[in-house]
């Protein structure tokens, strides 16, 4: 399980963080939603580490990540793949040697062996055909997948999604959630989503929770959308809605009519 | 009034932070199975691949100070091998040194800053630190290493062909032959001199390649951060060299 208590950031005289509290239970898919700037980014840098707070703590299992040794932070991350917003793959490497890279610097398997784990990874996000091109050579949709297949070669427990779908064509978007869902049952990972797209929210998510001023403003199933009458998240369903200007495809959890009335996303009536 | 003192303190904080970074990079020292491949792979980048550039610098240079030595040299009362006795020693003490260190603050220095740069705006630092590996370990140290061992190999090199630059240059110029060139250079030669050129050379390796690291590790605001970092890092290695050159001479000389 992963905690957040109460996280303050800033930077300069800009406060991105005011005081976020977050709790991700083993085995849900959680997405973190939120207009540009809101701090979404920043919150998912905390949870591994990557940012210390200026105050509040975050519990990882537990423990407590920034009160913890560098070398025991570095041993605790292995139970963590980030997928970051544009891939972060190794440019000098191909799309095999990047996949292969956490297996080679972590484990003393043999390179016969590395390198299958490596090709059934990039068959999992079935990109089966593109392990001698380097990333240059490779869509934004496929540096996406090399990087979802690098980030899970070392089984972690915690996938972390920066913005999975951002800048991608929606049929791309699709795979991209249809592989965070097999991820997360086919692996059993806990999954963070990142992300300002409902669609992918309904469709992968089993909770949400909207950041606003610095804060978790809302937090709940993503079924429970159409319950809530808190402004900020309903605002922000429909302008996402409105903004993609097409009914959402099959959900996990929303269905597009109920009762004859026109909905928008999650359930929400439209206003 | 808080942003005026923050202004002021804003070199000492890059100061902190850079020895802080350097500190974590010793400290990572051990972990050598980190490093091995990465380490081999700059000591080509910096060292063998930089050899042609350098020896080009070192030889025009060792050839022009001849050629402009002779001019100098017009009284009757002077030895031609005087010539030798200038341009060797020059070479050993500072051109060969100087000369090499500013050609690799431009080489060397600003590849280190694009290539960590670009590794920083498109997150694969933060892939790196997510993975759980020690990204000073695998980036930084190496370069540092590979920059303090193959500069005191380039400067031997730089050495050699500068001063063999100021023997052809004097030989088929016509200024004196090869062997009184030599006699003159072997005249006032001081062997401190150059193994005080080896720690100026020691001592820019580290300066341009940890700075060069610290600018690029560093970077932030995209292509435009990576464009910044870059020139930074070259200017600021040039810059500090100077000021080590002139503080190593007042110390040895």
């Amino acid at each position: 399980m992963i905690q957040a208590e109460n996280l303050h950031k800033r930077f300069g005289a800009l406060d991105v963080l005011t005081g976020a509290t977050l709790e991700v239970r083993d085995g849900e898919t959680l997405a973190i939603i939120g207009r540009s700037g809101s701090g979404k980014s920043v919150l998912l840098k905390h949870l591994v580490g990557l940012l210390t707070p200026d105050e509040g703590r975050v519990l990882v299992d537990g423990t407590d990540i920034n009160a913890i040794s560098y070398e025991h932070l570095r041993t605790l991350r292995h139970q963590f793949g980030v997928l970051f917003q544009g891939g972060a793959l190794f440019d000098s490497m191909t799309a095999l040697g990047n996949v292969a890279f956490p297996l080679r610097t972590f484990t003393d398997e043999p390179e016969e062996e590395v390198r299958r784990r490596a090709e059934e990874a990039l068959a999992r996000v079935r990109l089966q055909g593109t392990a001698p091109k380097k990333p240059a050579a490779l869509s934004g949709g496929q540096r996406k997948r090399v990087a979802l297949a690098r980030a899970i070669t070392l089984e972690p427990r915690y996938l972390l999604y920066d913005e999975p779908t951002c800048g991608l064509d929606p049929q791309t978007s699709n795979t991209i959630n249809d592989l965070i869902n097999d991820l997360a049952d086919d692996l059993n990972i806990t999954s963070i989503v990142i992300t300002h797209d409902m669609h992918s929210v309904l469709a992968i998510a089993d909770r949400a929770a909207l950041i606003h001023d610095g804060v978790i403003h809302w937090s709940g199933p993503t079924g429970a959308f159409a319950e809530s009458d808190d402004e900020v998240l309903l605002d922000f369903v429909r302008a996402n809605e409105y903004q993609i200007g097409v009914p959402s495809p099959t959900s996990k959890n929303g269905a597009r009519e109920r009762n004859g009335e026109k909905q928008l996303a999650g359930g929400v009536p439209v206003s | 009034m808080a942003a005026l003192t923050r202004r002021l303190l804003r070199p000492v904080h890059t100061l902190g932070k850079f020895v802080m970074l350097m500190a974590q990079a010793v400290s990572s020292i051990g972990e050598v199975s980190m490093y091995r491949k990465n380490l081999i792979s700059q000591m080509t980048k910096i060292g063998i691949e930089s050899l042609p550039i350098v020896s080009l610098a070192a030889f025009f240079s060792g050839a022009v100070m001849t050629v402009q030595t002779a001019y100098q040299m017009t009284g009757p009362f002077v030895p031609k091998s005087v010539i030798g006795s200038i341009v060797a020693p020059t070479m050993i003490l500072e051109l060969g040194v100087v000369g090499m260190a500013f050609v690799l603050a431009g080489r060397v220095g600003a590849r280190i800053a694009a290539e960590l740069g670009t590794m920083r705006v498109s997150d694969q630092i933060d892939a790196l630190e997510v993975m759980g590996l020690n990204s000073v370990a695998y980036l930084i140290l190496p370069r540092v290493l590979a920059g303090v061992i193959m500069f005191p190999v380039l400067y031997v090199a730089a050495c050699t062909i500068g001063v063999g630059g100021g023997i052809v240059a004097a030989d088929v110029g016509g200024y004196l032959s090869a062997e009184a060139f030599v006699q003159g250079a072997q005249m006032y030669f001081n062997p401190f001199d150059p193994f005080f050129g080896l720690i100026k050379a020691f001592v820019f390796g580290f300066l341009i390649t940890s700075i060069s690291c610290y600018k690029g590790y560093y970077t932030s605001g995209g292509a435009e951060g990576v464009g910044d970092a870059t020139t930074e890092a070259a200017v600021a290695s040039c810059v500090f060299m100077l000021f080590a050159d002139l503080l190593l001479a007042a110390a040895f000389l």
